[in-house]
């Protein structure tokens, strides 16, 4: 009887040996990742957390370093002719999709055509907007058949724009260009993209997704550069509350959180040094003026007035921690081949500022016995209450100015603005799509769906069309840093800050570079030693 | 019986239709749509989405559309999970919060059960004093306070337990939402219990049987608990059909995948198939937890069958 159980538990350690070895070989990354991404269809999805898991999902024809250089992915290389207008990849040999079946180039071509039909819904269509064609399309005025992309053969693509984009070979890289597995969609449609169901040609598979738990990726075998892959599975972990996922980077069980409490800042960079990664990021948050409704329409000097009576570095500095840079301008420092603007009062002391302010809310017949009622909205959350309730004080104590504070719910909010019928100042923010001027440039043109501030101004919108006609990039620059000086001077908004990248990242993750766009491919990235 | 349950089966089935009704019709009524976010969409998008999902019909067709597809057992499918259909959800989401819910809710009356005994037997004592002020400590002290502070001891500082989420789907992962989410309850039942058992402890019939000298353990247990533990089965109706649908709290700091955090997550994102179908099971849980509680009384109290 004792020889049969000892028989037995030698059996039971024989076959799980190999399971057990197998699992312990297995290097783990635990990513932190924000809210839970509301689809893994690359044409469909639109949060920042979708996004990441997207490009460790597939691949474009171009990718982004760390240092913000446009470097070839699944393309191997690229020609430019036509004056900038036509593009011709060239694809790496031996491409294939994670079920092992050869990809080519009409996969791409088949992605970016899904991307434009106004069928599929979605959300970054327009950033396909520089290939021919695209906005016809997108409008419902053209068959998808006539987007001007085409596959030359199985390797070759050609990609006409209408104009020339310097920066089309970074929107490449976004996963709304991302192929098509086309067998997958057909038979699933909409559900095509879950475990089981999708098939995908980047660096990892996805083979686990249990919603609100999290997201399970393992390394692709058929991936093109799997040799330098190092990471075998990759999880990312919803993680809403910040708090929690604090808590859980303690408890060594996240590799990489995707925020940190602004609040609990400085005690962090004390507790974890270099762990802290604080970085700039393509994000401004500002408050808009509806400048279609009084008492703001038509009046610049009182706009100017409660934007020189903020003090952006107190703001930065006191409220969030020194987890911002103070904005003056309307794009953030360091887009390539730009130079941000920025008001010539951006360097004047506070002093020199708040006696300006206060020479204009006088001259727009305001003072303190005949006070500026205006009213604040914001989406409820702690860090916009805490910034209103500063900012309000600010303007009260240097000018006088009566500020009623709203805060409303995300969707009531939103939908106030679009409307904008009851906002007078709101707050709001824009977090670019890609390094270049035009991702924040073109939100203030009158033809733009989020222009919610109602600004309309013909000079502006002339110039940033000049500019997508300039073929050369210091022209079009100049012309682009002219249309930003005009948006400032005018001042429909009031910047505030600049956003920063802001992350724990354990000394075991190796390969970590911040960089503007906070794109982090895990493919890049090795662990020291490996998790369970 | 058997009357009793069907009249009440039949008496749900409007409240149900009417709680649909007013909840698909508020959603609506909420400004804002699941469409809008910081990124706008061209018109032409948003009307192809707005066709996807029925939202260009007129509100009353969207209705009649919804209650057919629900009579015919389909939910709908979720705006905000791409592909999800919304009893795939609730499918997902319900054995967690499940699981959770008959954990805390049987820790709850093992723990606080015995706690409202033991009070109740030396009323006024030392131990009694320490017990309530304890249990009264339990009904103050919110989930979101209780649930970082066990993550801090037993997370963090001994690192024996997970400070979170649902990846193994072990049992080391449901201790300290378990215990947040019972801790409240525990606090809760050991009150009330307290409270019935003296009362009941002081009627006459009881002070008959302790002057003929019965056992201490017998009075309370045979006789005592069960009017005592009326109240308490009252309570464990709506309280079980909360604690089985979810804590978003607790769903929220635990990164546990239930139906509370899916609930407000889509109410916040207008996903109104989600919010709806979550509302009709919690509709329908309480409806038949207070059927049960209903039954238990008759079972408890032989008086109450007949009324």
């Amino acid at each position: 009887m004792r020889r049969r159980a000892l028989h037995c538990l030698v059996g039971c350690i024989a076959v799980l040996l190999p399971v057990c070895s197998s699992a312990a070989m297995d290097s783990l990354l635990r990513i932190g990742n924000g809210p839970e991404p509301e689809s893994l269809d690359p044409q469909r999805m639109s949060s920042v957390s979708a996004l990441n898991i997207a490009r460790d999902l597939g691949e474009g024809l171009t990718r982004i370093a760390a240092d913000g250089r446009v470097l070839p992915a699944a393309a191997q290389g690229w020609q430019i002719a036509d004056g900038g207008r036509r593009y011709t990849f060239e694809l790496r040999d031996h491409l294939h999709w994670s079920n092992g079946e050869a990809l080519t180039a009409s996969d791409f071509v088949d992605g970016l055509r899904r991307a434009v039909d106004p069928a599929t819904g979605s959300p970054f269509a327009q950033l396909l907007s520089p290939i021919a064609n695209a906005d016809a399309i997108t409008g419902g005025k053209a068959p998808v058949s006539m987007l001007a992309a085409w596959a030359l053969s199985p390797t070759r693509l050609q990609i006409l724009l209408k104009q020339p984009t310097p920066y089309f070979p970074s929107l490449l890289a976004h996963p709304v260009s991302f192929p098509v597995y086309g067998p997958a969609l057909a038979r699933y449609g909409r559900g095509f993209a879950r475990p089981g169901r999708l098939v995908s040609n980047g660096a990892y598979q996805l083979v686990d997704w249990q919603v609100q738990a999290q997201v399970e990726l393992r390394r692709n075998a058929h991936y093109w550069d799997d040799a330098d892959t190092h990471i075998d599975r990759v999880q990312y972990l919803p993680t809403d509350d910040i708090a929690s996922e604090l808590q859980r980077y303690r408890a060594n069980e996240i590799d990489v959180s995707s925020e940190i409490p602004l609040v609990q800042a400085p005690a962090l960079r004390t507790q974890f040094g270099a762990q802290l990664h604080v970085a700039p990021y393509l994000g401004s948050y500002y408050y808009g003026f509806n400048v279609q409704q009084p008492p703001f329409a038509g009046r610049r000097d009182l706009r100017l007035a409660l934007s020189l009576a903020i003090d952006r570095e107190l703001i930065v500095d006191k409220v969030m921690n020194g987890l911002a840079l103070p904005a003056y301008g309307w794009v953030p420092p360091g887009v390539a081949d730009y130079r941000a603007q920025s008001p010539a009062w951006a360097s004047w002391s506070r002093q020199k500022s708040v006696s300006e302010a206060k020479r204009l809310y006088a001259a727009c017949g305001y003072s303190k016995d005949r006070p500026l009622r205006i009213e604040l909205r914001y989406n409820t959350h702690d860090d916009h209450k805490r910034i209103a309730t500063v900012i309000a004080a600010m303007w009260k104590q240097t000018l006088g100015v009566e500020t009623s504070l709203i805060n409303e719910e995300n969707k009531v909010f939103l939908a106030q603005r679009r409307l904008r019928r009851i906002t007078q100042v709101f707050r709001a923010s824009w977090i670019g799509d890609y390094d270049d001027p035009s991702s924040f440039l073109d939100v203030l043109t009158a033809r733009n769906g989020r222009n919610d501030m109602g600004w309309h101004d013909q000079t502006y919108d002339a110039l940033i069309d000049s500019a997508a006609q300039q073929a050369d990039p210091r022209r079009r620059a100049a012309l682009l840093e002219r249309a930003e000086r005009r948006a400032v001077d005018d001042m429909p908004f009031i910047p505030i800050y600049w956003y920063v990248s802001k992350h724990l990242v354990k000394p075991r993750v190796r390969g970590w570079h911040d960089n503007l766009l906070d794109v982090h491919y895990s493919k890049d990235l090795r662990l020291d030693d490996p998790a369970d | 019986m058997l009357a009793f349950a069907l009249r009440r089966l039949f008496a749900a089935l409007p409240t149900l239709f009417v709680l649909l009704t007013l909840a698909f019709f508020m959603m609506r009524a909420a400004p804002g749509g699941p469409f809008d976010s910081e990124r706008s969409l061209p018109p032409q998008i948003e009307a192809a989405l707005r066709s996807e999902y029925q939202l260009d019909a007129p509100l009353w067709r969207q209705y009649l559309n919804y209650v057919e597809a629900v009579l015919h057992g389909d939910l709908g499918p979720s705006f905000q999970y791409e592909g999800y259909r919304v009893s795939e959800l609730i499918a997902a989401g319900l054995p967690v919060s499940l699981a959770l819910g008959v954990c805390a809710l049987l820790l709850a009356l093992l723990v606080g059960g015995a706690i409202g005994v033991l009070a109740a037997r030396r009323p006024g004592s030392v131990l009694d004093h320490l017990l309530m002020n304890l249990a009264l400590l339990g009904v103050s002290v919110p989930n979101y306070v209780v649930a970082p502070l066990l993550i801090l001891l037993f997370a963090i500082v001994l690192g024996c337990l997970p400070a979170g989420g649902w990846r193994h789907r072990d049992y080391a992962d449901m201790v300290l939402p378990v215990v947040a989410l019972a801790l409240p309850q525990i606090a809760y039942i050991a009150r009330l219990l307290r409270a019935s058992l003296i009362d009941a402890l002081a009627m006459p019939y009881l002070r008959t049987a302790r002057a003929k000298g019965l056992p201490e353990h017998l009075l309370i247990f045979r006789h005592a608990l069960r009017p005592a533990l009326l109240p308490v089965i009252s309570h464990l109706g709506p309280a079980t059909a909360g604690l089985m649908t979810g804590s978003v709290v607790v769903e929220q700091i635990f990164g546990i995948p239930g139906l509370g955090r899916y609930f407000v997550q889509a109410a916040l994102n207008r996903d109104y198939t989600l919010v709806l179908g979550v509302v009709l099971l919690y509709g329908a849980l309480i409806l038949a937890f207070n059927f049960v509680v209903d039954l238990l009384y008759g079972a408890l109290d032989p008086r109450l069958r007949r009324t």
